[in-house]
């Protein structure tokens, strides 16, 4: 319901957020003559372009002998969110280490930012807000270290609100036979909060989008239909692959013939029988009791199993 | 001090526009198409509120100034209604909107589009303008409808609808404009040039929200989007909103009224109000002032993203926008910056203050000084002015 009159973004905001955007505390510049006195390094960092809406400048004074940061600093073009992050990611890396700053991400950043740790800090929309602030410092590791900044990124993010890997995304759209973006959301977060990773057009370009992710496992499944051979067979399958499977042929080819006479039906179990895969079924609303449920409705869908899956397949009806 | 300089988003409603509409909700309640006492007390009311609305805009009376729930109702209207008619029959296969159109044309066309028709977005210039010449350019044979608006919602850019609608005449194209912004800030008389449609909703205009209005020319009128009982002359069905459209009459009476007061008083409040925001540097305005609506302003502050401008001049109890309030959720730079595109720094940066005729020179005076205030505090913060060491290689693309 609330989604419905829509409301003002600001109102969502922790009052952490709202008091830092009105007074960011570790704003402002460090010098090469300041770090000089502090014995330290500096390192100006900087990620993001006011042509994109969000920009990020961070100071390090880091002590070359231990690596710590020292004193640090930022100045950010941007939104009351990208000023409280960045000014909230700048409080997490004064004391530590270089390497030690590295792993702070954006939801560090935004869990440090909230009233109480349940509610977030932010609406949905505005976490990619965050996200600057983590890759700044990665920016400025990587300066410090001499190293390119592709070596603090193990693996491929493709939501960078809720850091989300391709390798999870990919996993988790398999094990759970993912089909919507609404899906994945529910599983993995992504996609979330400010969409751009769902499809090209959003707030950022992607190099990989959800619906390529789901497309990708959507041409995988037809490829398995089309070519049975060319994939696991029925008999190879383990029973969830198998349960799976029959599921789906009478989703997509049976399903809609019994619906359409006021029936349905469910599968119970699929046994091996000798050299029989048994499928025992139950049928509900009109087909349970109906005369054609153990003739020719039966024989109809043992045909149509057999051709799409395994001519071994035997159903029975309970 | 409250300062309210978003008058492009909605206005206040005025108090005499309420003072009529209150006997409309407790005592005169009828239904106006019933068949008793009760439905014929509304009908003089009615009629005047009517009479009022053509007056506002000098339609004929063979014309339809067809009473709808807001422009965005009457801008799909047109454009779906056109779809139907002309596109899905195959008659014709191509629509030209502008690109900076309200987003009730805009996501409605992207809609129709998607339906099979052919969509012409038409570019503006570096002053935020439509050029007639590439509406010429754009018509084919088939082309059904050109859309473009009179005045734009973000800017206030005055279009050249006149030149537009002599285009559309002359290769037989119908024209629909959106008067939505133009309506009580200039002169809008729908016999002074040729329009087909024109859209127009009352709460921009002093009046209630939730009621709005489309003018049809006798012989273009549109078949139906909302059927049902055949009211509004079967046009579009839905029980009269009798206190809306009342409310709307009276409105309309007291914009032309006060139309001189926006064109000269105004006006000159605006230009001073813009004279002094401009002596701040690094600041912007892309569509010259001669060329816009009397009471718009959208200034760019160099280094300050517009969400954080609205964050401190709301803080101190102003109200203005980063552009179109129905986007007041959205993450994107203001889609006419970047559609104008000189200088995409400045995209994300853009304030909207718009005037009206209750905003007075104190206001402004105050406002001036919050947002110097605001400048330069923002700008002590921004990236776009922060020190860096000699050899610094900026990953950013900053103040140059």
């Amino acid at each position: 319901m609330d989604s419905l009159i829509g409301g003002t973004i600001w109102d969502e905001y922790s009052q952490k957020v709202t008091d830092l955007m009105n007074n960011p505390q570790n704003m402002g510049e460090i010098t090469k003559e300041q770090a000089a006195q502090m014995g330290a390094e500096l390192i100006v960092a900087d990620f993001g372009a006011e042509s994109c809406g969000d920009a990020v400048r961070l100071y390090w004074a880091v002590d070359p002998k231990t690596d710590t940061i020292k004193e640090a600093k930022f100045k950010s073009f941007g939104c009351g969110t990208a000023i409280a992050s960045s000014d909230t990611m700048v409080e997490l890396c004064k004391g530590r280490t270089v390497d030690e700053a590295v792993k702070i991400t954006n939801i560090d950043v935004e869990k440090a930012m909230r009233d109480t740790p349940d509610v977030p800090a932010v609406p949905p929309q505005k976490m990619h807000c965050s996200v600057m602030a983590y890759d700044v410092i990665k920016k400025a590791a990587a300066q410090y270290k001499g190293v390119d900044i592709e070596s603090f990124e193990e693996e491929i993010i493709v939501c960078e609100c809720a850091r989300v890997s391709l390798s999870t995304l990919r996993e988790v759209i398999r094990l759970n036979d993912l089909t919507t973006i609404e899906q994945i959301t529910e599983y993995t977060k992504a996609g979330a909060f400010c969409k751009s990773c769902i499809k090209p057009g959003g707030h950022e370009a992607k190099d990989i989008y959800l619906v390529d992710l789901l497309a990708e496992y959507e041409k995988e499944k037809l490829a398995r239909t089309a070519a049975p051979g060319a994939h696991v067979s029925f008999a190879e399958m383990t029973v969830v692959q198998r349960l799976k499977a029959v599921e789906r042929v009478i989703d997509e080819h049976i399903r809609q013939m019994l619906v359409m006479d006021g029936g349905d039906m469910e599968i119970l179990d699929i046994k091996e029988n000798g050299a029989h895969f048994d499928i025992y079924i139950r049928y509900l609303g009109a087909c349970s009791g109906c005369a054609s449920s153990s003739t020719g409705t039966l024989f109809a869908i043992e045909n149509i199993l057999k051709e799409k899956l395994d001519e071994h397949i035997r159903v029975l009806p309970i | 001090m409250r300062v309210y300089l978003d008058n492009n988003a909605t206005t206040l409603v005025d108090p005499h526009v309420f003072a009529e509409m209150e006997p409309y909700f407790v005592q005169k309640y009828g239904n106006p198409n019933s068949l008793h006492s009760f439905a014929s007390e509304t009908h003089p009311g009615l009629k005047d509120a009517m009479e009022k609305i053509y007056a506002g805009i000098h339609a004929p009376k063979e014309d339809s100034v067809v009473i709808t729930s807001c422009a965005t109702e009457s801008n799909n209207w047109v454009l779906k209604s056109i779809y139907f008619e002309y596109i899905l029959t195959g008659r014709k296969n191509h629509i030209i909107v502008s690109e900076v159109e309200h987003p009730s044309v805009i996501a409605t066309a992207k809609f129709i589009e998607s339906m099979g028709c052919k969509v012409t977005y038409l570019p503006i210039n570096h002053e935020g303008l439509v050029d007639p010449q590439t509406v010429r350019e754009s018509i084919t044979s088939k082309t059904a409808l050109v859309s473009v608006m009179w005045a734009n919602n973000e800017t206030g850019a005055i279009f050249p609808v006149e030149e537009i609608g002599a285009i559309c005449a002359e290769h037989n194209v119908l024209f629909h404009t959106d008067a939505t912004q133009a309506i009580g800030k200039i002169p809008v008389d729908v016999q002074s040039f040729n329009v087909d449609y024109l859209t127009f909703s009352a709460h921009k205009f002093h009046g209630p929200k939730g009621v709005g209005g489309l003018y049809m020319k006798r012989g273009r009128e549109l078949s139906p989007l909302l059927h049902g009982g055949s009211q509004m002359g079967g046009y579009r069905s839905g029980t009269l909103n009798v206190p809306g459209i009342v409310g709307m009459g009276k409105a309309m009476e007291q914009t032309i009224d006060a139309l001189d007061f926006e064109m000269t008083e105004v006006r000159q409040m605006r230009d001073a109000f813009e004279d002094e925001l401009l002596k701040i540097p690094d600041t912007f305005v892309v569509t010259p002032r001669e060329k816009r609506t009397p009471n718009t302003l959208l200034i760019s502050f160099r280094g300050i993203e517009g969400e954080s401008m609205l964050w401190d001049l709301n803080r101190a109890g102003i109200g203005a926008s980063t552009g179109s309030a129905c986007a007041s959720e959205d993450l994107e730079s203001n889609p006419v910056m970047e559609a104008i595109g000189a200088d995409a720094d400045l995209a994300h940066t853009a304030v909207r203050f718009s005037l009206s005729r209750y905003t007075t020179q104190e206001e402004l005076d105050y406002t001036i000084e919050v947002v110097k205030k605001a400048v330069e505090r923002l700008r002590g913060i921004s990236s776009s002015y922060a020190y860096a060491p000699e050899g610094h290689k900026s990953g950013l693309d900053t103040h140059h």
